[in-house]
């Protein structure tokens, strides 16, 4: 019922703008003005609103990054999470001051330099010093931004994966199931020919290297301890994204894909710092079908100890295979 | 050319060759394909602030998108999203703003006749027609129109068991964009043609405005690019209907497994930015020249460094075609062409940021008349430079793992490539409308229509950045199913808000639009006194532009102000004084 009123108001809005705007037409005509000609008078209100909602706009800026900076993504929780923070604190700085520069410049030319007949514009073509000047500014500032983007971004992804614990991370419509190498650390070989309702993840066990691996419903992880994530996917592409963790990686049907990174901190001390609810949580960041939105699983971040309990209480794959029998 | 054959009204208004009424149809079937699409947006917003819940909303589209409950089907949201998508992106901003400004500003800014080709003009339009109406009739399909994002990445995309968008809403949705592609090829072949051959004598290219050496170069990015995307989805057909690989590899979907094996959905990534990214610039190039135009009339000043503006748009044009491969680093490529499209990327910045300096050195010390349009183009300069700014994040790929597919994309290309091309664009239409239709747009009406659009907008997208940055993906069709993003639902209530009052806005423009051509004042020849060629033409619309002979130019068309000259600006059709010097 509100939609309608809504929608009639609106009509309603529409045709007195109809009006409104017929009448100030036919009142032009009568006194043979041109109504739709700029005068002086609307250079003015039109700059002084460019500067007034110009100004509005930068403070609005400031105050969404008052009133939901506690709404961002904590501080990394990876050893390459936290130099890709520095980054981006880097880079986010240089952009505000830029921004900030910039938008209210832009506004106030618009506002100061606001037209009148008695004024003329000075004529000005170009100025090659001035344009070499702001050509090599932002060449020499984008340098360091390349240099330092590609330092981190090499760090980031070429890290030695030799100790890290590998772990596979199987994307379906719409859910992901985990693999963990077991205490070999090496994941048995897969076909997605042997996929089989018993053998979701289509794992060959004739490969030695298979009998212990375990299928797990939620990740748990070492702190300080490096893992190695691997992707498949069933269907169709999935992106496996732990925001906490600054790690993303497309899960592509047909073709592995890994990611590796350490985790620096444990889901309790992350509960402390953020709140009761917290949880490390993998979200499908690429467009993958009806519940899309909702494809989610934990990963749990703990101590040796903790892990080594938890790891011990399941099963793997030869075990389930032998109670199946 | 000019004694051309009498006109009846399905020659003159349907299967016209003359480009100004072909101008014309792009530009209304363009917007109202952009009306279309900002329902849809309208659509989803509101289930994002409300999820879960029926709105009477759902029912003013075509089609049919809730469930029993008369709330929105999760795919159908997904099908939202990837219209709006393929809408905006290309029915509005490449056909529509293109489409319009190509073939209006061309002959008449270069002082020709018509485009080389007429026929092939009128073609390019009708192609576009029918690749519309195939697009609109996939609404109707069973299962719906394409759901798997205006990227229509396989397999999504290609198996119908997937999501029920890809039976045969996909197949319209690949047949209507072939049709496109082919319309939009005969437009590009025909700009760039007409631009180097028929331009009027003393016409050089150092004297071309601005908005033709942007139409130019994004006419020859579409010849380029466009044709990779025809074979990127004939490619995808192939998979669909003939049993081929190309894009499949080792699936199993619906409980079945598929025998394709060897394919890879990385390839079609790869095929599919190849047009992806030069399409950006398809998008904003026009804009940006239009908007470097009206800056330049309304602040009665030349347009400051006309040689580093062309010179910035080659570069950008370049450019565009070497930085694709930052949509998909997350892919699993080789981290080391990661590296290589992070530095291409970045680069980009560079005239981005001398265009942004000259916009402003244009504006310094100038007399400017607000028109609607003069409050666009600034406008389209502020969402440049906001937009712009966020793209050395998302290009930087070490940062770009953390906001890769998040809101932070969607508000940072829906400002820098969304607003700015629209601003330009509705700058274009207030520019151009008394040439289009010898009348003139309301300005009152005009101003109301800018400012709330202008409020609007930045209260749509700018607070997309912190739903990004607080970890949320783009294309979910609720948040509510993580808990983390529990705090979210104020922005989104907030988004959602300047969104419909941002859609009702757009209702004051299409009246002044459509009230104007039939009850508008009177329109003189030169309204906004200025110096481009277009100006020079009778108000009323003759088949050939020119009455008599073709007029020459003598003088580039940014002499505003120019010391010693009688007014303030100077038609380019005027000789050079004696010891006056060009520029």
């Amino acid at each position: 019922m509100t939609n309608i009123l809504i929608a009639l108001v609106v009509l309603l809005v529409i045709v007195t703008l109809v009006q409104l705007t017929r009448v100030s037409e036919l009142l032009g005509e009568l006194k043979d003005q041109d109504v739709n000609k700029v005068t002086d008078n609307d250079n003015k209100t039109q700059g002084v609103l460019f500067l007034v909602i110009g100004m509005g706009f930068v403070v609005f800026v400031i105050w969404q990054m008052i009133e939901w900076n506690h709404l961002l993504l904590p501080g990394a929780a990876s050893l390459h999470g936290e130099k890709i923070d520095v980054l981006m604190k880097f880079t986010m700085t240089m952009i505000l001051v830029v921004f900030f520069i910039l938008t209210p410049m832009l506004f106030y030319f618009a506002y100061k330099y606001r037209g009148s007949k008695n004024n003329t514009a000075y004529f000005l073509s170009h100025n090659n010093k001035l344009e070499f000047i702001w050509t090599i500014i932002p060449t020499i500032v984008l340098t360091g931004v390349i240099i330092f983007g590609l330092k981190t971004w090499d760090e980031t992804m070429n890290v030695d994966t030799s100790s890290a614990k590998v772990i596979e991370v199987y994307s379906e419509q719409f859910k992901w199931t985990a693999r963990s190498s077991g205490d070999d650390n090496k994941l048995g070989s897969s076909n997605f020919k042997l996929v089989t309702p018993q053998n979701a993840l289509g794992v060959d066990m004739e490969d030695q290297h298979a009998l212990d691996d375990k299928l797990l419903r939620e990740v748990h992880l070492v702190v300080g301890q490096p893992v190695l994530l691997k992707f498949r996917s069933r269907d169709v592409i999935h992106s496996a994204f732990l925001p906490h963790f600054r790690v993303q990686m497309n899960c592509v049907p047909g073709l592995l894909t890994q990611f590796a990174f350490t985790p620096t901190k444990t889901t309790k001390q992350m509960k402390e710092e953020e709140g009761e609810d917290f949880e490390y949580v993998l979200l499908c960041n690429k467009i993958c079908g009806a519940a899309h939105y909702n494809m989610q699983m934990s990963f749990i971040v703990e101590t040796q100890e903790e892990y080594d309990a938890w790891i011990a209480s399941q099963k793997t794959l030869s075990e389930k295979l032998l109670t199946q029998k | 050319m000019s004694d051309h054959h009498k006109e009846t009204f399905i020659t003159k208004y349907i299967f016209s060759m003359d480009h100004k009424m072909i101008a014309k149809q792009f530009l209304i079937t363009g917007m109202l394909m952009a009306v279309l699409g900002m329902l849809m947006s309208a659509v989803f917003r509101v289930q994002l602030a409300n999820p879960g819940e029926s709105s009477i909303l759902y029912h003013l589209l075509p089609g049919t998108w809730v469930n029993e409950m008369g709330a929105l089907n999760p795919d159908k949201y997904l099908a939202l999203v990837t219209m709006h998508g393929t809408i905006l992106v290309f029915w509005v901003l490449t056909a529509g703003l293109s489409g319009t400004f190509a073939n209006f500003l061309i002959p008449l800014q270069i002082g020709a006749r018509d485009m080389a080709s007429g026929f092939l003009n009128m073609l390019s339009y009708w192609f576009f027609f029918i690749a519309t109406v195939v697009l609109i009739s996939s609404i109707y399909v069973q299962g719906g129109p394409a759901s798997g994002g205006w990227t229509i990445y396989p397999p999504l995309s290609a198996l119908p068991q997937a999501i029920p968008g890809s039976g045969t809403g996909m197949t319209l949705w690949l047949v209507s964009i072939t049709l496109f592609v082919v319309g939009s090829l005969l437009g590009g072949l025909n700009y760039i043609v007409t631009i180097l051959n028929l331009r009027t004598k003393g016409m050089s290219m150092k004297r071309l405005p601005l908005t033709v050496w942007a139409l130019l170069v994004t006419a020859i990015l579409g010849v380029l690019s466009f044709p990779v995307l025809l074979s990127c989805g004939l490619l995808l057909i192939f998979d669909r209907s003939f049993g081929t690989s190309f894009y499949l590899s080792d699936i199993i979907v619906g409980g079945e497994m598929l025998h394709n094996m060897g394919g890879s959905p990385v390839l079609f990534e790869h095929l599919f930015w190849f047009l992806g990214h030069p399409e950006v610039y398809i998008i904003l190039l026009p804009a940006l020249g239009i908007i470097s135009e009206v800056i330049s009339v309304n602040a009665r000043k030349p347009i400051f460094g006309y040689k580093a503006m062309v010179v910035s748009i080659l570069v950008i044009g370049f450019l565009s075609f070497i930085v694709w491969g930052h949509h998909m680093f997350m892919t699993g490529m080789n981290p080391f062409l990661g590296s290589v499209f992070t530095f291409t990327t970045l680069l980009i910045a560079i005239p981005s940021a001398v265009k942004v300096f000259n916009y402003l050195a244009t504006l310094w010390r100038a007399n400017i008349r607000f028109t609607p349009a003069m409050l666009f183009a600034i406008a389209g300069v502020s969402a440049f430079i906001t937009g712009g700014l966020t793209g050395l994040i998302l290009g930087d790929s070490a940062l770009d793992i953390n906001v890769h597919d998040t809101y932070f994309v969607v508000g940072h290309f829906h400002i820098v490539m969304g607003l700015s091309a629209i601003y330009g664009m509705l700058a274009g239409v207030y520019h151009w409308f008394p040439k289009m239709y010898g009348k003139m747009m309301n300005k009152n009406l005009g101003y109301l229509h800018f400012w709330t659009t202008f409020i609007c907008a930045y209260g749509v997208f700018f607070p997309m950045h912190f739903l990004g940055l607080a970890g949320l993906p783009r294309r979910y069709y609720t948040n509510t199913a993580f808990p983390m993003f529990d705090g979210l639902s104020d922005i989104n209530d907030i988004i959602t808000f300047f969104a419909l009052a941002g859609a009702v806005a757009q209702t004051i423009f299409l009246f002044n639009f459509f009230y104007s051509i039939f009850k508008g004042t009177k329109a003189s020849k030169n309204p906004w006194k200025s110096n481009s060629l277009e100006w020079t033409t009778p108000i009323e619309r003759i088949h050939g532009n020119w009455p008599g002979e073709l007029p020459t130019v003598h003088r580039w068309a940014y002499d505003y102000s120019k010391p010693g000259a009688e007014e303030d600006y100077i038609l380019q059709t005027e000789p050079l004084k004696e010891r006056e010097i060009e520029h």
